[in-house]
């Protein structure tokens, strides 16, 4: 997905990635719609509020979320805030620079975000410690550390899943803790488009190969909350129905899968 | 998106809070060439957005690393003026505006023979003078039609539009209170001709149903925005006014 990040890939490797797409087939063995298999470990610093550790097949992103007390934007008073932050940490990929947030973190940041916000999986309204002057500061933030493609869908799986296992320190402002009220679960699914085949959570390879990827977010009525297109490429409006019908379809199938 | 409001988006008989129709644009008018030193430029006015674009080059990549051997580089630069809005913004690139750029970015290469100028890189500056929803939409619109007015070899003009959903009714086009109170937004740009998406997002919340009619109204209306570009541009460079001595 980052171009600047791009290895070359051999014409060789392309040719035969491309061939076999044509037969149904990937590097890996999956099918064209199939996900890697994800590992999610929640809880993996005990220090943060929440966190989830998420291996993607060979990519690798850990989620930390933290909460604290502060002061609500003056355009909405009376709820909390959510934030969130993607690192492309220099260990994930030989071209990985240190320093501030690149068009390609803000971009992945702002998708995981969107589906979040928009699927409504944290009521803000419940955030508030005074109406007005004090309410709950989420900030999610994702470390990336290996990098194999699919960098939104692994965030996703991860800031979802931290949140899910976030607490409120409430206790500092003279409460209770308590579980971060969490309700909806978006599942995004990315797919590239490499020929004319969509091809969901494609590893590093198939990423170089598309070329164009498109997200779509989904919750359980399967509604679509987010949606991004990337990379200089296109799609005919039937190629995205038919990423949304697969995004809803394997959406409900992640969802099945890791969230019950 | 999604705010809490007591307006009424929308009357009894459907219609919209300026009196347009759900399927009605706002006025559109394009005008090109209007900057001296740019290679080429266009100013767009699309309801209350009042955006100009100046595009620059092809010309050497800089700095060096960013040059691609295969290809010119577009870098479109999105910027919303500190008065454009209601409340002053701080003036610079935002995270919103860093995505907004990369989108348009790779939105115009889809149509730029990017393929003829290796080592290139083409800038695309667009400047938001005054904004009332749909700016990344209008504003790309625009710079297709300033790429295409420095002469810059392209397959196909890109021209968007926005839909989304109020009241749980579907409509092209938001204004600006439409976009702060609605339940969705969905941005869509295409190759004029192919029809090719070049540009997608959505945030809000839209059924299967809802984004099929969305996306028939989009591409209905580009259409007659693309028809507004070719006016633009034949106006300002068909034969007959060329040598005019503007």
């Amino acid at each position: 997905m980052p171009r600047d990040a791009l290895g070359v890939l051999s014409e060789i490797k392309r040719s035969f990635i491309t061939k076999q797409l044509k037969e149904g087939k990937r590097g890996d063995g999956r099918g064209l719609l199939d996900f890697r298999e994800a590992t999610i470990t929640t809880n993996y610093v005990p220090r943060a509020a929440g966190s989830a550790m998420v291996k993607l097949g060979r990519t690798r992103v850990l989620a930390g979320v933290k909460i604290e007390s502060g002061e609500p934007f003056p355009d909405t008073p009376n709820s909390g805030v959510l934030t969130t932050n993607v690192e492309l940490l220099p260990m994930a990929f030989p071209t990985f620079e240190a320093g501030p947030p690149n068009e390609t973190s803000i971009e992945i940041a702002r998708v995981v975000d969107r589906g979040i916000r928009e699927s409504k999986m944290i009521d803000t309204q419940k955030l508030v410690i005074e109406p007005g002057k004090k309410v709950w500061i989420v900030f999610v933030d994702i470390n990336i550390m290996d990098f194999d493609g699919n960098l939104i869908d692994a965030c996703t799986l991860a800031a979802v899943s931290a949140l899910r296992s976030a607490f409120i320190p409430a206790s500092k402002e003279g409460g209770k803790d308590m579980p971060l009220p969490v309700d909806q679960i978006p599942v995004s699914v990315t797919m590239v488009k490499i020929g004319d085949e969509l091809v969901c959570d494609p590893d590093l390879e198939e990423e170089q190969l598309g070329s164009a990827r498109v997200t779509v977010t989904t919750t359980e009525d399967g509604h679509i909350r987010a949606m991004q297109k990337g990379d200089t490429g296109n799609f005919t409006l039937e190629e995205i129905k038919k990423a949304i019908k697969i995004s809803s379809d394997t959406g409900a199938t992640l969802r099945k899968k890791y969230f019950s | 998106m999604g705010s809490e409001s007591n307006i009424k988006l929308l009357d009894e008989s459907g219609m919209r809070l300026d009196g347009r129709t759900p399927e009605q644009l706002r006025p559109i008018k394009i005008e090109t060439n209007l900057l001296e030193r740019a290679d080429g430029s266009a100013y767009i006015e699309w309801g209350g957005n009042k955006i100009m674009v100046a595009v620059y080059g092809p010309r050497e990549a800089y700095p060096k690393h960013t040059q691609d051997i295969e290809k010119a580089v577009v870098k479109a630069r999105y910027n919303m003026a500190a008065f454009s809005v209601d409340e002053r913004k701080r003036p610079g690139p935002d995270r919103r505006s860093v995505e907004i750029s990369k989108v348009i970015s790779e939105a115009l290469s889809s149509a730029i023979m990017v393929e003829q100028f290796p080592r290139a890189q083409i800038d695309v500056f667009i400047e938001v003078m005054q904004a009332d929803a749909g700016t990344r939409i209008a504003g790309l619109t625009a710079a297709s039609v300033a790429v295409a007015s420095a002469g810059i070899p392209m397959r196909d003009m890109v021209v968007g539009c926005t839909a989304g959903k109020v009241e749980g009714k579907v409509v092209l086009d938001l204004s600006k209170e439409e976009d702060n109170f609605g339940q969705a937004d969905l941005p869509i740009a295409v190759l004029s001709k192919s029809k090719k998406i070049v540009l997608i997002q959505m945030d809000g919340d839209l059924s299967l149903e809802e984004f099929d009619q969305a996306s028939e109204m989009i591409m209905k209306a580009t259409d007659n925005i693309a028809e507004i570009q070719r006016n633009a541009l034949t106006s300002r460079y068909s034969v007959e006014n060329i040598g005019d001595g503007e």
